[in-house]
């Protein structure tokens, strides 16, 4: 009797490896591990219906309108720009920063004023200043969306600039605060415009 | 003398223990359940996504919603033609719909203000689509929003 106690065996854990290796093989198939990336955008408030008719009037100097037809065609439009013809997507980013910086306090560019901001104290500021994107209905989306890209990649190279110049590092390594202060000196004003009705619908 | 080493000689290998193996094992499969994420719908239309060099990774997975356009998908196409489709969960849908989906994907979410919309849209999508849905995520306050894109290199 004792003899048979003594040679129960134990489970035969043999095939184990082989089952959670059947497993692992099903989940590194299935497995995505690709991230998932885009640009981060911010949709305005929805209009309050009590204030219908609520415009917000601003100086001709302060907007730069970029248009985009129904064949992606870009033209580009501030106060200095007299007959606006095409322009090419390359130029954009660099007519962004100029018009937003508006170094020289020229006067056809965003009115610039005095601004006190925590951390960088008084700043003369171009936070008035407005970027009006339109589209048709038949534009591209990669047309609108190039210049969703640059307009991002221009407000990122102003922030580094300043954040550089100040805090002696990019943008993106600063510390929270740091960034609220930036932000206030370069605030991202896009403004898309409620699409234009073509009849019919509703 | 001489048996010793004969014995020796014909002795067997000491094979390796492997009995931690399958823990070994499981530990790496724990590791991919959790990062795996299955694709719980299926695409009905397809896309290609605008390239870009500004994006931002998406953090939170499960704050995102998705929103796929583009035409159908080459099966089925001969019955859907080839026109512009907006996709919401596993069927086509209508502009207005994306209200009730939206509602409905924050109904499961923790934190509803940090839901974001990701916009998966094909390149070649006419503009008057991704206005109209942008329109509804402002009435249906799902302000964030991301466009999906490749990295440009």
């Amino acid at each position: 009797m004792a003899k048979k106690k003594k040679k129960m065996p134990g489970l035969n854990t043999s095939s184990t490896a082989d089952i959670s290796f059947m497993l692992l093989i099903f989940f590194l198939v299935t497995t995505s591990m690709d991230t998932d990336m885009g640009l981060a955008r911010h949709l305005p408030q929805p209009p309050d219906p009590d204030q219908e008719d609520a415009q917000v009037d601003i100086k001709a100097r302060n907007i730069l309108y970029i248009r985009l037809n129904y064949q992606g065609q870009l033209s580009i439009k501030d106060e200095t720009t007299q007959d606006a013809g095409w322009s090419e997507f390359s130029e954009l980013r660099q007519r962004v920063k100029d018009f937003v910086r508006n170094e020289q306090n020229y006067s056809k560019w965003p009115e610039k004023h005095v601004k006190i901001i925590d951390l960088l104290g008084r700043c003369y500021v171009t936070d008035k200043h407005v970027i009006s994107v339109q589209t048709d209905r038949g534009t591209p989306y990669d047309a609108y969306f190039q210049v969703q890209n640059e307009l991002v990649a221009a407000y990122t190279e102003l922030r580094n600039e300043i954040s550089k110049e100040k805090f002696g590092r990019e943008y993106q390594y600063l510390e929270d605060e740091q960034k609220d202060a930036i932000r206030q000196y370069y605030p991202q004003n896009i403004s898309e415009a409620e699409p234009k009705k073509y009849g019919g619908a509703e | 003398m001489a048996a010793g080493f004969k014995r020796k000689e014909g002795r067997e290998m000491v094979e390796m223990n492997t009995s931690s193996l399958p823990d070994l094992i499981f530990t790496i499969l724990f590791f991919f359940m959790m990062v795996t994420t299955m694709r719980e719908v299926t695409l009905k239309v397809k896309f290609v996504v605008p390239q870009g060099t500004e994006l931002e990774k998406l953090e939170k997975k499960s704050a995102v919603s998705f929103i796929y356009v583009g035409p159908p998908t080459d099966q089925l196409r001969a019955q859907m033609g080839s026109g512009t489709r907006i996709q919401l969960n596993d069927r086509y849908a209508e502009p207005r719909e994306v209200m009730d989906f939206v509602a409905a994907e924050r109904q499961g979410m923790r934190n509803q203000t940090d839901q974001i919309i990701s916009i998966k849209a094909d390149r070649g999508t006419q503009m008057g689509y991704i206005t109209d849905i942008k329109e509804v995520l402002r009435k249906s306050y799902a302000l964030k929003i991301n466009y999906s894109a490749s990295r440009r290199n």
